[in-house]
């Protein structure tokens, strides 16, 4: 063993320790200094030794395995790690200010700031889905923000990767995890679930919203176990103009079931981030918890919440896609958009947990003043809504799998490309304008959102093989956005 | 350092060409074989004389339990098993068989261990199918990565600083980190018999800097590979589970 990592000045591996920054019971934490590195570093160190948990090595163990595959904004960037046998730590990126922690006493926060942090910590939840991990600790502490504004989830050592082997599954019999915010199936065991850390950022969603914890501080297992039956105080019961839309929200992450929550984060996200588009169910309107009938029925009757087989997270994720279908609303692209329709139709036929995003975009002169009043009198926003959803009919999606958009912009393949990235959108579909004056003058939309997009992108095209004779007489001469 | 390791080839000129060619490929320095080279498939001949090579160039070879019954008839097996073994007995030259009579059932190679296996008792032939068994062999040896294979299932266990046993499917392609300061046993899946389901032949690679392992898959000639151990004669199970990876 190398020397103690007791005191500011030490020396390990050429990084020196600056000042300690936080004593946990796992490990502490040590801003330090390496020459040649400008970015601001933090050092991890377990408690390893005589009396120390066994847990806080296994849990360092996982830490460095996973952090080093981690990549993007939303985790601290890995720099380096010491060997177990000599003296083990993690270095990684120090990120600036403060975790979400000492914003409590501020508690409850307005609603709107609350979907907004909400909405953050969900992009970065999905952006760690997507990397194979289940954070399985989101709690207050675990979450900072990046000056530019993205959530950055901190905090890997009980964390799940589907692809490494899952070291705290058969070392300890109690679940482990932070007792206000550990999900039903945790407590059973479950660590492989996506949805578990959607349960998680409910409790924080209902916690910073409310100013109480919907499943208190106890924990004991007992007093922890509750919730496996017992389901929360809605927040319209404790705060009476409490909106709907986020009761909504916030009730569908804690749901026991994790099959009745969102079935991704990204959705999680979209709805916070699109509160007028919330589908309210039963749910917004509650004021009481289940009357005991429910309740007694969970607890006695196991064998109804029991989890249900597990579902591989990259099936898991993959299942429930948010599509996102750009519609020309101008004269002549009925044909067009039937085929977009019938696009459309066949994907979210094959997958039931996939929602549609229908986008129009209303287009804004470089140099005019545009006026939301056309000559007419017609609200065009209105208008272009009312035209999606006509559109979107004969889907015959339920409520909460549509959602329309009217997005304005000068530039239509950019604004395409925007929402897509912002939502997480996993797939877009595009129509191809018939050629025309307009395409040959202001080039295609649709080849600039298939060429810059993040995702994959469909360029759809009415089947024409039947009418190639006839001369083409579709003008778009339209404000709206394909082509 | 990359080692590639081979399990189970059992006489799959196809899947073993196939891994061969890839694990070269992804540039294997050093190639581990685990033993059955022979039984089930169509050609132990070619089978034996590739391994003859590559051990003549520098691979380590051990013995399976297919490759120890060629000479010895008591080594109990299924039925079909028997048959392939009896008609492999009959293909292979004298050279051929003395190679395999003198395979050891287990070789060190500095912190790993190689057995076809388990390590606790190599001629018993045990299963690894837990982590009751994979603690024992884990517990048998000094070795802090034993490798082994036998039961064309890939698994990776692992054993803490405490006598904690950790299981664990890989995913095929990503990196396994072996951690130091846990003792682990790789199980590979198998070259010329999968049985995971997924009929691509498996095989590892093993960064030795980096300490990590990667589970990899082969596409191979199935249809050919099947249409030889039919021609042979062999029992027509035998040809058809490749189809399935069963």
């Amino acid at each position: 063993m190398a020397k103690p990592l007791h005191e500011p000045g030490v020396v390990v591996d050429d990084y020196r320790l600056e000042e300690l920054a936080h004593s946990g019971g796992m490990a502490t934490l040590w801003r330090v200094s390496r020459p040649g590195v400008t970015m601001p570093l933090l050092m991890k160190v377990p408690r390893i030794g005589e009396g120390a948990d066994p847990a806080a090595i296994v849990s360092f163990e996982m830490e460095q395995m996973i952090l080093p595959r981690l990549t993007g904004v939303h985790v601290p960037k890995f720099v380096a790690a010491g060997d177990f046998a000599a003296q083990p730590y993690i270095v990684m990126e120090a990120i600036p200010g403060q975790t979400l922690l000492p914003r409590l006493p501020e508690l409850p926060l307005p609603d709107a700031e609350v979907a907004k942090i909400g909405a953050k910590i969900a992009m970065a939840l999905d952006d760690l889905h997507r990397q194979h991990v289940v954070h399985l600790d989101i709690k207050p502490s675990n979450i900072m923000f990046r000056p530019t504004g993205e959530a950055v989830l901190l905090d890997y050592g009980l964390s799940h990767h589907f692809r490494l082997p899952d070291l705290m599954q058969e070392e300890f019999r109690l679940p482990f995890g932070t007792a206000p915010y550990m999900s039903p199936e945790q407590l059973r065991g479950i660590r492989n679930d996506p949805r578990s850390d959607l349960f998680a950022l409910g409790v924080l969603l209902y916690f910073f919203s409310t100013g109480v914890r919907p499943f208190g501080e106890s924990e004991t297992l007992r007093g922890m176990r509750r919730r496996l039956w017992r389901d929360p105080v809605p927040p319209r019961g404790l705060r009476g103009d409490y909106p709907p839309w986020l009761q909504e929200i916030v009730l569908r992450c804690l749901e026991i079931e994790p099959a009745w929550r969102y079935p991704t984060a990204a959705q999680l996200a979209f709805d916070l981030s699109h509160p007028t588009q919330v589908k309210l169910t039963k749910r917004s309107e509650q004021l009481k918890h289940d009357p005991l009938t429910t309740v007694l029925r969970r607890r006695f009757n196991q064998e109804a919440t029991r989890p249900r087989t597990k579902q591989a997270l990259a099936a898991q994720l993959s299942s429930a896609p948010i599509i996102a279908v750009a519609i020309d609303l101008a004269e002549g692209s009925a044909a067009l958009n039937d085929a977009l329709r019938t696009t459309a139709g066949r994907i979210l036929a094959t997958l039931p947990a996939a929602r549609l995003a229908c986008l129009n975009v209303l287009k804004q002169g470089r140099l005019t003043i545009d006026f939301t009043l056309d000559e007419q009198g017609h609200n065009r926003q209105i208008d272009r809504l009312v035209g999606l959803r006509h559109w979107a009919e004969p889907l015959k999606l339920q409520e909460p799998r549509l959602t329309v958009h009217v997005l304005e912009a000068v530039d239509p393949a950019a604004a395409i490309l925007e929402f897509a990235q912002a939502n997480r959108i996993d797939h877009i579909l595009i129509g191809a304008r018939q050629s025309s004056l307009m395409r040959t003058l202001l080039g295609s939309v649709s080849a600039k959102v298939a060429a810059e997009a993040l995702c994959t992108v469909t360029v759809v095209r009415p089947n024409l093989t039947a009418e190639k004779e006839k001369p083409s007489s579709a003008d778009d001469s339209g404000l709206s956005s394909t082509g | 350092m990359l080692i590639a390791l081979f399990a189970d080839i059992h006489a799959n000129r196809q899947a073993f060409s196939a891994c061969l060619a890839q694990a070269r490929d992804q540039g294997a320095e050093r190639i581990v074989l685990l033993g059955d080279y022979v039984g089930y498939g169509a050609d132990p001949e070619w089978a034996v004389t590739t391994v003859m090579e590559l051990v003549d160039k520098g691979a380590v070879a051990v013995l399976g339990n297919h490759d120890s019954a060629v000479a010895n008839s008591r080594e109990q097996m299924n039925l079909e098993a028997q048959i392939a073994i009896e008609w492999t007995r009959g293909v292979l030259g004298a050279s051929q068989r003395k190679f395999l009579a003198g395979l050891p059932l287990f070789e060190n190679d500095g912190e790993r261990l190689y057995v076809h296996s388990e390590a606790s008792s190599p001629a018993s032939w045990t299963y690894v199918t837990s982590t009751l068994e994979a603690a024992r062999s884990i517990t048998a040896t000094s070795a802090q990565i034993g490798f082994c294979g036998h039961i064309h299932q890939p698994a990776v266990y692992s054993m803490s600083a405490t006598a904690k046993m950790t299981a664990f499917t890989p995913t095929t392609g990503a990196a396994v980190p072996l951690l130091q300061g846990r003792r682990w046993l790789v199980v590979l899946g198998s070259v010329g018999q999968p049985r995971d389901g997924n009929p691509a032949a498996s095989y590892a690679m093993l960064d030795t800097d980096k300490r990590e392992l990667t589970y990899c898959r082969a596409a191979y000639d199935i249809e050919q590979a099947a249409a030889a151990i039919r021609k042979k004669g062999l029992p027509v199970w035998l040809a058809n589970r490749l189809f399935l990876g069963r």
